[in-house]
């Protein structure tokens, strides 16, 4: 007999997805999956779409993070127009791509994960929102505002609204930025900068309570994959691919958007609509890939910001930084990094510059533009007719590379926390809690609309529903 | 020289040349009626609808853009059933192409987004039809997207009255209507094209756009028209 356990309120994740556990003969875990139930056909309907409206179609993935889709969008553009774009847009660009980042990584952090690390795994359900936070820690919660508030500011002072602005275009940007602008947004960033190490050193105290979670949240060697510079460092908008492994080792680097075909396939699962693409020459499941903060900071060598690296390098010396709980130390360090790096780039001299846009015609069929999104690589490749009309469109989102290391990950804290034949709120939570380290995304990388009550349901060995969680 | 007449719109008393139109006795005396097909410097088709009104002693409502002014004519042009049959016009037009503001070029800068903001519209009731309608994208300078077009005809008139280029057609009937470059050939292989843009100026949607515009960036500018018109009537000397 089935049964159901409704919980209220709706869980923080952002989409529709189910978790099934299968229990073995003896009540242990056998396997546990994530499966992702949606569907929304991004990458169908483009197609027969002149390849200038691309950027602010595919921007419509996603409410969180439309900017990364348009910047992705916007290089793949660029390489159909087969243009190299003014610096200053290209600057321009980054600041966005930066503010984006940065307000997307304080939403996971503040509104999503903090309820469970400032009140525990166990705490009351009714209270493990950001609404508990509010009267536990009232000082947390407005930090957790305030960052995310700068973040969104910056991009909509750049693009003039906050979510879905339409000022990158193939080509650059728009409009170029005023001095005023530049001093609105420059004045915002000390009070950031200081709200966010207060934040990274608040987390640093409370990591010790969750060592049992640290032992098994997504703590398994696998590749990670994110962009650097020419010389190693942390770079988010205009970076070369490389794979390190999980003893650091370099696997692929400086590899070019155009690699991307020879280094990622994409397994397609049938418990899921989200496609699992893994390291390609190292075949399905030995080539599972991790992507986001937690990999970025294990790619690169260093950070350029001062404030940032220091906490990297501190970062480095963790010895259990394989887990996946510490996606959200990373998040942290990303969004200083973020702020430091807004701050140098708005202080160049030709940020002001009104040369922004490169014009041109389609001078090539094809067009792959690769950035880093909030949750890790994201890559949009695109195929034109000789009219410029979209022939092909091929998106692999950040949430789709850690797809194969959640679903193992779900499996590896039902091992620790799940026995016999009966689910707890504390189990179910952390279950979850593993999900949301990655902070998937999951309307962008189905490419439906909605909320995701998520579904827990515990199998036994002969195919029969032991017992059933939705929210 | 035409005679004067007089004439109530709204209850005001106007005058206007007895072979004008009501919609531009009404326009000269500072009152709006919606148009969608209409454009200043086009012949007249009658073809939206928008601009219906009410006369008084005549049973069915009358397009103001066609029907020509009289004396002690009585006209409303604001009423409860107006309103209703405007919206319902427009809601029909968006039910039947594929109007996607939100990715369109023409975003902000649309006339049939800018009416359906005028007449209140927030949603739309009937069914999506979907159609399935191909870009055409032949041309060097700019593109025709069908999913847009609301068969307004002002692009036919302008290539035709004023270029004198007449490439544009609307091929089929009823809701199989579609507009076509010459004999239905794509548009960057026709013969009769000037590329003047002319049509892409006049249309109201972002059905005829510039072609590597992205999202919002188009706007139009119809305003060349009157001028050209008026110095072409002086030309002719009328």
């Amino acid at each position: 007999m089935t049964r159901e356990i409704t919980i209220n309120p709706v869980t923080r994740i952002e989409g529709h997805g189910k978790i099934t556990i299968q229990l073995a003969e003896d009540g242990s875990v056998a396997d546990a999956k994530f499966h992702v139930t949606q569907l929304r056909g991004f990458e169908k309907f483009a197609e027969g779409r002149p390849f200038h409206e691309m950027p602010s179609l595919m921007a419509r993935i996603c409410g969180i993070c439309p900017v990364s889709h348009l910047i992705a969008s916007a290089k793949a553009c660029d390489a159909l127009l087969g243009v190299r774009i003014p610096p200053t847009a290209a600057a321009l660009r980054r600041v966005m791509n930066l503010a984006q980042i940065a307000q997307s990584h304080a939403l996971s952090f503040f509104y999503l994960s903090a309820p469970d690390l400032l009140l525990g795994m166990d705490s009351d359900p009714n209270q493990r929102n950001l609404f508990g936070m509010l009267s536990a820690n009232p000082q947390l919660a407005r930090d957790g505002v305030t960052l995310r508030q700068t973040g969104q500011q910056i991009i909509e002072i750049l693009g003039g609204k906050r979510i879905h602005p339409g000022w990158i275009v193939p080509g650059g940007v728009s409009e170029p930025l005023t001095a005023e602008k530049r001093d609105k947004i420059l004045a915002m960033l000390p009070n950031a900068i200081a709200i966010t190490q207060q934040a990274i050193h608040w987390f640093k105290s409370v990591i010790p309570r969750f060592s049992e979670e640290i032992k098994v949240f997504a703590n398994f060697p696998t590749l990670h994959m994110g962009t650097v510079d020419r010389r190693g460092s942390l770079e988010t908008y205009d970076g070369y691919l490389r794979i390190v492994d999980a003893e650091g080792n370099i696997v692929e680097d400086r590899m070019t958007p155009e690699d991307y075909v020879a280094l990622i396939e994409e397994a397609v699962e049938p418990h899921s609509f989200l496609k699992s693409p893994y390291y390609k020459p190292r075949g399905y499941l030995d080539g599972m890939l991790r992507v986001g903060p937690l990999s970025r900071l294990l790619v690169a060598d260093q950070i350029n910001t001062p404030l940032a690296n220091a906490e990297l390098q501190a970062f480095r010396q963790i010895p259990e930084r394989q887990s996946s709980f510490y996606y959200h130390l990373a998040r942290l360090i990303e969004i200083l990094h973020a702020w430091e790096e807004i701050q140098r780039v708005l202080n160049t001299p030709d940020i002001l510059s009104e040369h922004v846009r490169a014009y041109a015609e389609p001078n090539a069929f094809e067009g792959i533009g690769i950035s880093e999104a909030p949750r890790g690589t994201l890559m949009h490749h695109y195929k034109i007719d000789k009219n410029g009309l979209i022939t092909y469109v091929n998106l692999v989102i950040a949430t789709g590379h850690n797809n194969l290391a959640m679903n193992a990950g779900v499996k590896q804290v039902a091992q620790r926390f799940v026995h016999g034949d009966r689910l707890s709120e504390g189990m179910l939570n952390r279950v979850e809690a593993v999900i949301r380290t990655f902070d998937p995304c999951l309307s962008c990388s189905t490419h439906a609309i909605g909320q995701m009550p998520l579904h827990i349901q515990l199998i036994g060995p002969n195919g029969e529903i032991l017992d059933e969680i939705a929210r | 020289m035409s005679r004067v007449v007089t004439l109530k719109i709204n209850g005001q008393d106007v005058s206007g040349r007895e072979d004008e139109t009501i919609l531009q006795v009404a326009r000269e005396n500072g009152i709006d009626i919606p148009v969608l097909c209409y454009l200043e410097g086009l012949s007249a088709v009658g073809a939206c609808r928008l601009c219906l009104v009410e006369v008084t002693g005549v049973s069915r409502l009358l397009p103001s853009c066609v029907t020509r002014v009289s004396e002690g004519m009585e006209v409303n042009t604001e009423s409860e059933r107006l309103q209703r049959y405007r919206r319902m016009i427009v809601e029909l037009l968006f039910s039947e192409g594929n109007h996607i503001c939100s990715v369109c070029v023409s975003n902000g800068h649309c006339e049939l987004q800018n009416m359906a903001i005028k007449l209140r519209l927030d949603h739309i009731g009937m069914p999506y039809r979907f159609p399935v309608r191909q870009v055409d994208a032949s041309h060097a300078r700019y593109g025709l997207d069908p999913n847009r077009c609301i068969l307004c005809t002002r692009c036919v008139r302008v290539c035709d009255e004023i270029e004198g280029a007449h490439t544009w057609d609307i091929m089929g009937r009823g809701i199989n209507s579609q507009l076509i470059s010459d004999m239905h050939t794509p548009w960057g292989e026709s013969e009769t094209c000037t590329s003047c843009g002319k049509c892409v100026q006049v249309c109201p949607t972002g059905a005829l756009f510039v072609k590597g515009k992205s999202v919002a960036e188009m706007t139009k500018r119809p305003d060349f028209l009157p001028y050209l018109a008026m110095m072409r009537n002086r030309k002719n000397g009328s």
